[in-house]
């Protein structure tokens, strides 16, 4: 074993990566076969000699070996072919720059359109560009300084000839002073380009040759990475690059035999013609001046160009993207009752997923039993692998004969246990919260459990949201995964320096019931915090009645101080571990704000604050079941005299909306500056309607004075904002688009139940009754179309945030920490000299500083 | 006391001494401020970022995220009297892409000491708007007999800007070469030098329409507002460096928030800072929460070469020295091809090159190696 291990950790690491131009001298060595014939296979289905699908370029069928290397079906990489191009064409992607290099040399003697001492200060100019490494720099100095130079210059001034002009006729034809250059003559011209001058046009001689750019030889990719399908029916269907190398190598031959007979010139143009366009499809297949090449469906081929590019390109979707093993996926629930860092996985992915576990002198036993109990009895083990590498599978059959063969250095591949390490993910994954450690509890049934408090993170709910399950597979990645990614680790956002996990819903409407007014019987009270799992009830006060305060007190560390506000800013105060004033609401109890949290973290760590948001997640539904919540119709139920009092300010508003109207018609109205009359009229009713529906949530809030269930939660900041209560009691208000009343639709009017050029509130979007009273048709109508806009909104901000994020995090990706605390790039050009001016970390901080505040009130308080 | 705080000047942030000295209770004993001044020293080294940590992808992720959650509603009205502005996604959008245009140019004019006050701030607000020959005519109109333009000036409107016609003269002058240009009475005559048809006459037309008179050029609206205890102008349309030619501005605190003009008149820091203030308005103006942290990296980025470079294929994007890493972002066939013709070399530095080689990426632990001597 000690052997194996040395070879097995020996890495192998790219150091770097070097981009070149193919001459035709290297195609033709690095090519292990010429390709002569555009047939495929023989009667027999075996593949033709010197045909595309040839075994020396690599095997895609079974059962037979490469030529070339004599490996089997993958693990033969492939071999690249070459065919004789029997007359040259142009390449596409440089088409731009045959140009250029046509049109700044002398078509004469060759040399580049520069007197001489301008040259050589250019090129020494260039060379020091270059030294620095900036390539970037280097073509545009070429660009906008050497070219303009060259380009368009009429007289050689070496050999003074006359030069002509060259235009491009697209894709690929050149045309000089009217007259067709065959890529013949123009390869010889760019022939006569000297390697010296090179530079000049951002070319480097050890690397491309201009005449390189016009193919005479073209590489054959390997079969490998063309592979064909064979059909149901036995039919092969051939890949789309192996269709369009049959048709170039098909003319190409055509081409050949019409030469050698001496064809007519016509004959051979069209034919060389169509070899162009063919290579030049064979590389992009989405020219605009080219129609596409297309399959006999009509749906065009994707060449070479199309593979790599986008989304679901190779470098996109290959390269930067991977796929992984040992990961699953499923419908989330909630579990209030397992730890915030734990995640419930069922029995059935438990067994599908396993931990490779090496075989040691002090565990052997241990392991054998996981292999004795094999795959199909929980907890067992599906695979073992041997030391050289080779992997067997677990079976009734095998059990036996693996039993006896495990000894220390084999693996066994075991099923997932409670406790194992798992990394847990909620697509999009915008945060580094999107992706976390858990603990795995198999659980019965057929979902992932989480604790509903960690929803936030996630952004997640369980209206049939999937989620995914990764099993980390090396020591290295279970301990980083550990260390770096546990839900604790990541209490506090490095966004903004907050908790981002909290108590969410009946969490805080519980502690809420509980630390506002309850009294709790004490058997009750013990129950209850035996079931949330608090041991220590030294604190609790004696008598029968114990309150509610003192209940939550119990999850508090006993040398815990903290003094803060709650949500309807009355002051909180907690003094050696025991809440004495204040009720416990999102405030403090919740993400985002969660004051008190956030102490908690400071003092006792982010351990002991995941098991205190838990245990406070516990309590509140616990109190919420021994007490009962529910919410109904008669819990938003005003007074009457509430409901006269908000049409008084109703019907008082709307009269002033009249006048206003009134005003504008006599042209009385005080303009804003800026602004025309109706922009003004339209702000000045849409201030005082706004200002109509603030009022009528005040005398909402006013009357609500009974504690039901919604204002509960509207109260202590659980569900619901103040706004929502007093919709569904006061009135709805203004359906605002475009930040302005609704205003489209018919002539003149919203709506055909209006009169024409009706300024009213109510024709324009104000829904005055509440959700409880019900809505007119028009109100209903008005409310549908705000609703709409908002779906639009939601739709339309999606991809463009994503865009957003997706060039920010690009620009972004490589500025990392140095040693030396700057940040720097990854060629370590320096961004900050002090990350964010001060180099603390944002999740680290609180809400990014240090509490100077409570040290010193912590210190001189002593 | 002070040499206190001077012995921990470079320990600690000044940022968080001020703050220290603003909350010690005046009449604390020396041990004890020594005590928390170690303390919050304490609490600093351990709140301090750790090498390799990937920052940039941290500050991407907290913006982008947050991103998501905003509205798309392009315009918004801050108050009742407030002006028009891009808001929310489209305008953090603007401002990282860096773009010289902005949709919605606008300046904050803070007024010098004696004008500030509020006296006369409406005759001051009106001086800094800029008046086009359009705005003080009444008539424009063509003496086709004759080959001459006629317009006829608004007495009214040249009053109340407080020119006279010989300042309206003089503008028009300055805008036109080569024209004969009288006036009479409260008309302003203008014939071509040159043998125009009438076909120039009707482009002159229109063309005079837009000469400027008056005021700062592009501000086409203003906006007194009170701000705590002075007078500002808020002007729609953006001119920093004519602003600053005018008396009544202070420029040191007056502001615009195109950023690409900061960068052009008050130099590439000035920019830096901008684009943190205008990302943090719209964060705040959503009611995000985002650390400005975060916002000083994106800002540092896009102004580190020198002169703003947007978040994009051709700004930041393009800085780039790996060809991998260009390429898989956007255009990547461009890219390699244009690798190909020099022979560039991609040295693997950053983090997709290694991803799509599935190497470890030199960010927070794949940076520290290992050595260690194997017992033969």
């Amino acid at each position: 074993m000690p052997d194996d291990a040395q070879t097995q950790y020996v890495y192998k690491k790219v150091k770097s990566l070097v981009f070149g131009v193919l001459s035709p001298k290297t195609v033709k060595k690095m090519a292990s076969a010429k390709v002569v014939t555009p047939e495929l296979y023989d009667k027999e289905g075996y593949p033709v000699d010197g045909g595309l699908m040839d075994t020396r370029l690599g095997v895609i069928d079974p059962g037979l070996k490469c030529r070339t290397c004599g490996s089997k079906l993958k693990e033969c990489v492939g071999h690249f072919g070459y065919i004789e191009l029997a007359r040259p064409v142009i390449h596409v992607k440089y088409v731009n720059l045959i140009q250029v290099l046509l049109k700044a040399s002398c078509r004469e003697c060759g040399k580049v359109l520069l007197p001489k001492a301008k040259k050589e200060k250019y090129l020494v100019d260039i060379e020091k560009i270059k030294k620095e490494k900036s390539y970037d720099k280097m073509r545009a100095f070429v660009k906008s300084v050497v070219l303009k130079e060259m380009l368009d210059q009429t007289k050689c001034p070496h050999c003074k000839s006359r030069q002509h002009k060259i235009a491009i006729e697209k894709p690929t034809t050149y045309l000089e002073n009217e007259k067709r250059l065959s890529p013949i003559e123009i390869r010889t011209r760019l022939e006569k380009i000297g390697d010296d001058d090179l530079p000049l046009f951002g070319m480097d001689a050890q690397f491309v040759r201009p005449e390189w750019l016009v193919l005479t030889v073209l590489p054959i990719p390997p079969v490998t990475m063309r592979p064909s399908i064979t059909l149901e029916s036995g039919e092969r269907s051939e890949d789309d690059l192996t269709h369009k190398l049959g048709d170039i190598v098909r003319i190409n031959q055509r081409l050949f035999e019409n030469i050698n007979a001496g064809a007519p010139e016509i004959i051979i143009e069209d034919l060389w013609d169509l070899l162009q366009y063919h290579v030049t499809t064979f590389f992009d297949n989405d020219i605009a001046q080219l129609p596409p090449a297309r399959h006999r469906s009509g749906q065009p081929l994707k060449t070479i160009t199309e593979r790599i590019k986008s989304k679901e390109g190779r470098i996109r979707h290959n390269l930067a993207g991977k796929r992984t093993n040992f990961s699953s996926r499923t419908v989330i629930s909630p579990d209030p009752m397992i730890g915030l860092n734990e995640v419930g996985v069922p029995k059935i992915v438990a067994m599908k997923l396993t931990v490779p576990e090496m075989v040691t002198e002090w565990n052997k036993e241990h392991l054998k039993k996981f292999v004795e109990r094999g795959p199909k009895s929980y907890p067992g083990a599906n695979y073992v692998i041997r030391p050289d590498g080779k992997k067997k599978r677990v079976t009734d059959e095998m059990k036996e004969q693996i039993l006896e063969e495990i000894q220390p250095g084999y693996t066994v591949e075991r099923h997932l246990m409670d406790g194992d390490i798992a990394i847990f993910n909620r697509q999009p994954s915008l945060h580094k919260m999107s992706m976390m450690c858990h603990e795995i509890r198999v659980l019965p049934a057929k979902t992932f459990r989480l604790n509903p408090a960690v929803c936030a993170p996630y952004n997640a709910d369980f209206d049939g949201d999937e989620m995914n399950l990764h099993i980390p597979q090396t020591e290295e990645a279970r301990a980083e995964a550990e260390v770096l990614m546990k839900v604790q680790t990541q209490l506090i956002s490095s966004g903004f320096g907050l908790s981002v996990i909290g108590c969410i819903q009946d969490g805080i409407s519980g502690n809420y019931i509980l630390t506002k007014h309850l009294n709790l019987p004490r058997d009750t009270a013990i129950s209850i915090l035996m079931a949330v799992g608090v041991q220590d009830l030294s604190g609790l006060p004696k008598g029968d009645a114990i309150p509610g305060k003192e209940v939550f007190s119990t999850l508090l560390p006993a040398d815990f101080d903290f003094a803060g506000r709650d949500k309807s800013r009355q002051d909180v105060v907690v003094k050696k571990g025991k809440l004495l004033s204040g009720i416990m609401d999102t405030a403090n109890l919740g993400k985002g704000s969660g004051i008190m949290l956030r102490e908690i973290h400071k003092k006792y760590g982010p351990e002991f604050t995941a098991d205190f948001i838990a245990k406070a997640m516990k309590l509140g539904i616990y109190v919420i079941m021994y007490n009962g919540f529910s919410t109904s119709i008669e819990d938003t139920d005003l007074p009457p005299e509430a409901r006269k009092k908000i049409n008084e300010i109703l019907d008082e508003s709307y009269k002033k909306v009249d006048v206003l109207i009134d005003m504008f018609h006599k042209k009385d109205l005080e303009t804003f500056p800026g602004k025309t009359m109706a922009e003004t009229l339209e702000l000045k009713i849409l201030e005082a309607l706004n200002k109509a529906r603030n009022m009528t949530g005040d005398i909402v809030d006013q009357y609500s004075t009974k504690e039901t269930g919604t204002i509960i939660m509207s109260r202590s900041g659980s569900r619901g904002k103040p706004l929502n209560l007093a919709q569904m009691a006061g009135c709805v208000g203004q359906q605002a688009m475009r930040g302005g009343r609704i205003s489209s639709g018919y002539k003149n009017r919203t709506m055909s139940c209006f009169k024409q050029g009706d300024l009213t509130p109510a024709a324009h979007g104000f829904i005055r009754n509440s959700f409880k009273q019900g809505l007119t048709p028009s109100e209903f109508f008005f409310m549908g179309m705000t609703g709409r806009d908002s779906l639009m909104d939601t739709a339309l901000r999606t991809p463009k945030s994503g865009y957003l994020y997706r060039r920010l995090a690009n620009a972004l990706q490589d500025l990392k920490v140095e040693y030396d605390n700057t940040v720097r790039d990854a060629s370590k050009k320096i961004v900050q000299f002090k990350y964010g001016e001060d180099g603390m970390d944002v999740s680290k901080s609180e809400k990014g500083t240090i509490n100077v505040k409570r040290i010193i009130a912590e210190i001189a308080g002593k | 006391m002070e040499d206190l705080f001077k012995s921990y000047e470079g320990k600690i942030p000044d940022s968080l001494l001020e703050k220290v000295k603003e909350h010690l209770p005046p009449k604390i004993d020396r041990k004890k401020a020594e005590e928390i001044l170690e303390r919050v020293y304490q609490e600093f080294t351990n709140a301090c970022v750790d090498p390799g940590e990937s920052v940039g992808l941290i500050a991407a992720e907290s913006i982008g995220e947050q991103g998501t959650q905003m509205t798309l509603n392009t315009f918004h009205y801050a108050g009742v009297a407030e002006m028009n502005v891009t808001v929310g996604l489209p305008r953090l959008i603007e401002i990282l892409d860096g773009r010289k245009n902005i949709s919605t140019p606008m300046m904050e004019i803070y007024l010098a000491a004696p004008y500030n006050k509020g006296k006369d701030i409406k005759q001051i607000a009106l001086s800094i708007k800029e008046n086009k020959l359009k705005d003080i005519a009444s008539e424009f109109s063509i003496n086709v007999a004759e080959l001459i333009v006629e317009v006829a000036l608004d007495e009214q409107k040249v009053n109340a800007i407080g020119i006279d016609m010989a300042k309206v003269k003089k503008a028009v002058e300055k805008a036109l070469k080569d024209f004969n240009i009288k006036t009479k009475d409260n008309i302003i005559s203008i014939r071509s030098s040159k043998d125009d048809g009438l076909n120039e006459l009707y482009k002159l037309k229109e063309k005079i329409k837009e000469i400027h008179i008056s005021g700062i050029k592009d501000v086409y609206q203003v906006l007194p507002v009170r701000r705590g205890d002075e007078f500002i102008i808020i002007t729609a349309g953006s001119n920093l460096k004519a602003a600053f030619d005018n008396e009544y501005v202070d420029p040191i605190r007056t502001t615009t928030n195109n950023v690409c003009e900061v960068s052009d008149v008050l130099g590439i820091e000035a920019a830096r800072q901008s684009i943190i203030n205008e990302v943090f308005k719209v964060i705040e103006n959503q009611g995000l929460n985002i650390d400005k942290r975060h916002m000083m990296i994106v800002a540092d980025m896009m102004c580190n070469s020198g002169s703003i470079k947007g978040v994009t294929r051709y700004g930041v994007v393009s800085q780039k020295a790996s060809v991998l890493a260009k390429a898989s972002f956007e255009t990547p066939i461009k890219h390699i091809i244009s690798a190909a013709l020099v022979g560039e070399e991609d040295k693997l530095n950053s983090v997709v090159e290694n991803v799509m080689l599935n190497q470890a990426v030199p960010v927070g632990t794949g940076l520290p190696g290992l050595i260690t001597k194997i017992k033969k």
